[in-house]
């Protein structure tokens, strides 16, 4: 009935799950769950992607290995996402590159930063290129701004069609007959689930990731890397604001806007990451998905390139490494642009349409019926 | 802590041993153990828990638990309402039949009220009452994650306490002099180790998993029951302190049984096992014969007295028909139905002759009654002039597809223990109370329950005691 190996895994899973419950009141994952009775793909595909992973459910199941029962719901969901990811690639033709993620990130940044670096020696004067440039205008004596714009520009709207699409793909896949943006309060909530991380803290106990001890550090790890993020594009947007309607042209003082925001989301992108890493390497193999290629691991680093050479860039920008710098750290920027719909960076876009639907399900699950409920629809059961 | 008066310290790469003495040994490794050896720490003095069980498997049935019911005079953010200890005790009176010991089961009452608040210190979290089981919203509190969740709860506090804890270390043997307490034998590895105590916590179950104990009751019978939780509840513990003198109470047949899928595993199957379909339908045994009312009362009321009615039946085997009007009426378990378009075709699957239980089905449908089918209230839809009747709820089964689902006795625990008093504190034969051994949780629990269940009395009885047990024996350590 499924098609693939982890749908059916899952749906077994899924199935004791709905029989026992008692994860119920860890995530959203166990209540989308009980509003069903059977599960379609669509179904698995939208709890997999639900999932935050926290861990609790693994270690609070009294049916996880070596029980014969063999519930393990954060390996089982993790795989299906992992899964999901290539089924909504857009366009289909890249979704190959989900298979063998780690190295094909590794090949794209460093091929993006070699072209980079080519070019800058190749289009200027070395003299230009390792040489001290300071005052307005400084970084465009090696890359002219309107180059820069058209490249990240058009790196950037590729980046944000493939999302959407993916996007689509997923509404479509979960079955979800309406419009994704028909309903501004569902929208609001899973902002707020997606931004506090609500559901990587176990019901409020806190992320388990290698012990039924629960730590935060994961969690706190994940805010300074989006936080981080958040700020690092922010500061890039009021740059090109500063750019096009003040006409003032970078770099720009410590004291500046996009400086500060840049800075303090820089050292999220360093720190984050760090944490997010040692996280993984001390997380239980028991919930890792073994298939996976390196997809995380390529995610996070380069995001730690990205806040590292921009850290370093802004450091050392009155110095002649300045030219090297800037194209690599271009170069990095350029290929986590690129590859982010092919990359761990989709998990939040499928994710915060996975919380979308949640909170749509939760708000008609708890509206008053219309009719008055069938009769025998509330189904009751032995207290155990 | 008293590792280091070890004298004979483990050598490196070999499992860790305990020491030859402690003031407070505590046999088992669920709630009630558990309760038990933080309190007793808690006040100081040197603990170690022996747990039969492999780690994974620590806290035998506790692991199955999803709520413990407490007394409460207000409402708080996860009961619904006020549960007064008269009210508890009317449940309680009600379903044992008056078969308690009413100053015990008072005073455990009483207690249940501090029950919250002691398990919110050691870290367990409670939320709301699960789907399915909102019946249960004002009396009993869920924890949160279920049982093992608050079982790993209580084992963190144990290990931040530095209480000793061993796994795969079943006791063997007990010392017991003129009923105090010497030492225990425990089995690690391939090694036994003889550990001096000065006070004793018996809290490792009942003997629910002892299918030969179980045939001495039983007869036959028993090889067809399932177990519901632990393999490891053998009631060794509890027949090594019989055998030494300490007094038994409660009907050593009297256990809570409920009807549960035959399909599952022999032990351990745990929650998911049980099926809330009884009323919806009828139930038949292996000649396709029905044998009792299976719309006597709401089921919450009625399910813990089908595991009997089952065994009671050939082979223990019965089978739950219903039609296509109630497949999405209860909560889904864990195996799916068996599934024809004809009741032949179902009774071919089930072994059952199948003119008879057509027959049977028929016999019903002509019976029944219409009336306003409500599963919220005891409704008019009952048969007339058949035996056993359907009290309520009595629909024909008439639309296809037909569904069945073939039940077996599960048995969750036994209700023969050893007499404790007040303080937890074990009673010989005689009367006089022991000086230094105590019990709590299922190896005394028929001190309170008779017979017949209160939904999460369990997990009172154990956090009560536990708590109770940690304390007297702390104070009452001997040698
Ligand atoms: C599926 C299921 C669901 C249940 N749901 C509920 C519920 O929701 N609410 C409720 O109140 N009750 C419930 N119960 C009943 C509840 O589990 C018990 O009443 C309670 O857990 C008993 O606690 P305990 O500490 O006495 O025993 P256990 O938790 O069973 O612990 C006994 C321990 O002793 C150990 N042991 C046994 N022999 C030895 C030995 N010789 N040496 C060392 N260790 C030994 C065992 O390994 C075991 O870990 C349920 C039971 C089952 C099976
Ligand atoms: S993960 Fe385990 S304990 Fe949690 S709902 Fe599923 S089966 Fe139950
Ligand atoms: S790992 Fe956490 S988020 Fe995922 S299903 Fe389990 S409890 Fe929910």
């Amino acid at each position: 009935m499924y098609a693939t190996d982890t749908q059916q895994e899952a749906d077994r899973i899924m199935t004791i799950c709905n029989a026992c419950r008692y994860c119920e009141g860890l995530c959203a994952v166990f209540p989308a769950m009980e509003m069903r009775r059977a599960f379609t793909p669509g179904d698995l595909n939208y709890f997999a992607n639900l999932c935050h992973a926290c861990g609790a459910c693994y270690y609070d199941c009294q049916f996880s290995p070596p029980h014969e029962f063999s519930v393990d719901v954060p390996q089982t969901l993790a795989k299906l996402r992992g899964e999901t990811y290539q089924a909504y690639a857009w366009p289909r033709a890249f979704a190959g590159v989900f298979a063998r993620n780690g190295l094909a990130i590794s090949l794209i940044a460093a091929l993006s930063v070699a072209v980079f670096i080519l070019g800058f020696v190749a289009a200027n004067d070395p003299s230009v290129v390792f040489a001290t440039q300071t005052g307005a205008g400084a970084f465009y004596r090696l890359m002219p701004h309107n180059w820069m714009v058209a490249i990240f520009g058009a790196a950037f709207i590729y980046a944000i069609v493939a999302l959407v699409m993916g996007f689509r793909n997923f509404w479509r896949d979960i079955g979800e007959p309406s419009h994704p943006l028909d309903d501004g309060g569902s929208i609001w909530q899973a902002v707020k689930d997606a931004a506090s991380l609500r559901y990587l803290d176990g019901g409020g106990m806190g992320c388990m990731n290698d012990s039924p001890r629960p730590k935060d550090g994961r969690r706190h790890a994940h805010h300074a890397t989006f936080y981080g993020f958040m700020l690092c594009f922010a500061s890039t947007c009021i740059a090109t604001l500063y750019h096009y309607f003040l006409g003032r042209e970078a770099p720009y003082p410590w004291y500046d806007l996009p400086v500060v925001l840049g800075t303090l989301g820089g050292i999220g992108l360093v720190v984050g990451p760090i944490g997010l890493y040692i996280a993984k390497r001390r997380r239980d193999p028991a919930m890792v998905d073994h298939t996976k290629t390196g997809m995380d691991v390529a995610f996070i680093a380069m995001l730690f390139l990205t806040g590292l050479t921009g850290l370093l860039l802004l450091l050392l920008r009155a110095t002649p490494a300045m030219g090297i710098l800037l194209a690599v750290h271009l170069g990095v920027v350029f290929s986590l642009f690129v590859t982010m719909p092919y990359g761990k960076f989709v998990h939040g876009i499928y994710r915060f349409a996975a919380l979308v639907r949640y909170a749509k399900e939760r708000r008609a699950h708890e509206a008053p019926p219309k009719a008055a409920a069938p009769a025998g629809a509330r189904p009751v059961a032995n207290p155990g | 802590m008293n590792m280091a008066s070890d004298p004979n310290p483990a050598p490196p790469g070999e499992a860790a041993r305990p020491a030859e003495h402690y003031d407070v040994v505590v046999i088992g490794g669920g709630n009630a153990a558990l309760c038990a050896a933080n309190n007793a720490r808690r006040a100081g003095r040197s603990v170690v828990v022996f747990e039969a069980a492999p780690k994974f498997y620590r806290g035998g049935n506790t692991r199955h638990t999803r709520n413990m019911r407490v007394a409460h005079d207000e409402p708080n953010e996860v009961l619904t309402g006020p549960y007064h200890e008269d009210e508890f005790w009317d449940d309680l009176l009600r379903v044992t039949g008056g078969q308690t010991d009413e100053e015990l089961a008072r005073y455990t009452i009483a207690q249940s009220k501090e029950l919250w608040d002691f398990h919110t210190n050691q870290g367990v979290r409670f939320q709301p009452s699960l789907g399915g089981t909102l019946s249960l919203g004002r009396t009993n509190a869920f924890f949160l994650g279920g049982g093992r969740s608050m079982l790993n709860a209580l084992y963190r506090t144990a290990e931040d306490l530095g209480v000793e804890i061993f796994y795969d270390a079943p006791v063997v043997a007990l010392a017991i002099e003129d009923g105090a307490f010497l030492s225990a034998t425990v089995r690690i590895g391939e090694r036994e180790f003889v550990v001096r105590g000065g006070a004793l916590v018996a809290a490792a179950g009942g003997f629910e998993s002892n299918l030969e104990w179980l045939r001495e009751y039983w007869g036959p019978p028993a090889d067809n029951f399932l177990i519901r939780g632990t393999r490891h509840n053998r009631g060794s513990i509890l027949r090594m302190l019989l055998d030494a003198g300490v007094q038994p109470i409660g009907d050593p047949t009297q256990c809570h049984a409920v009807a549960i899928d035959a399909r599952s595993p022999k032990f351990d199957g745990g929650i998911v096992t049980r099926l809330d379909c009884v009323v919806f339908g009828i139930v038949v045994n292996r000649d396709a014969e029905r044998f009792y009312d299976e719309g006597e009362d709401f089921w919450p009321k009625r399910y813990a007295i089908w595991g009997r009615l089952v065994a009671g039946q050939p082979d223990q085997i019965a089978y739950i028909l219903i039609d296509q009007k109630s497949i999405t009426s209860f909560m889904p378990s864990v195996y799916p139905p068996l599934k024809a378009d004809t009741l032949a075709g179902l009774a071919q699957q089930l072994n059952l002759d199948p003119q008879k239980l057509e027959r049977t089905v028929s016999e019903f449908n002509a019976a029944v009654r219409s009336g306003n089918f409500d599963s919220t209230v005891l409704d008019d839809c009952r048969t007339e002039g058949l035996t056993p009747p359907k009290s309520h709820w009595a629909r024909r089964i008439d639309t296809p597809p037909f569904y069945a689902y073939p039940v077996r006795p599960g048995i969750t625990f036994t209700y023969l223990g050893t007499r404790v008093n007040r303080e937890a504190r074990i009673i010989m034969e005689g009367g006089k109370p022991s000086a230094n051994m105590f019990a709590a949780g299922e190896i005394m629990a028929g001190n309170v329950l008779g017979k017949g269940y209160l939904a999460g009395i369990g997990m009172t009885i154990g956090g009560v005691f536990g708590r109770i047990a940690g304390r007297e024996a702390a104070a009452n350590v001997r040698n």
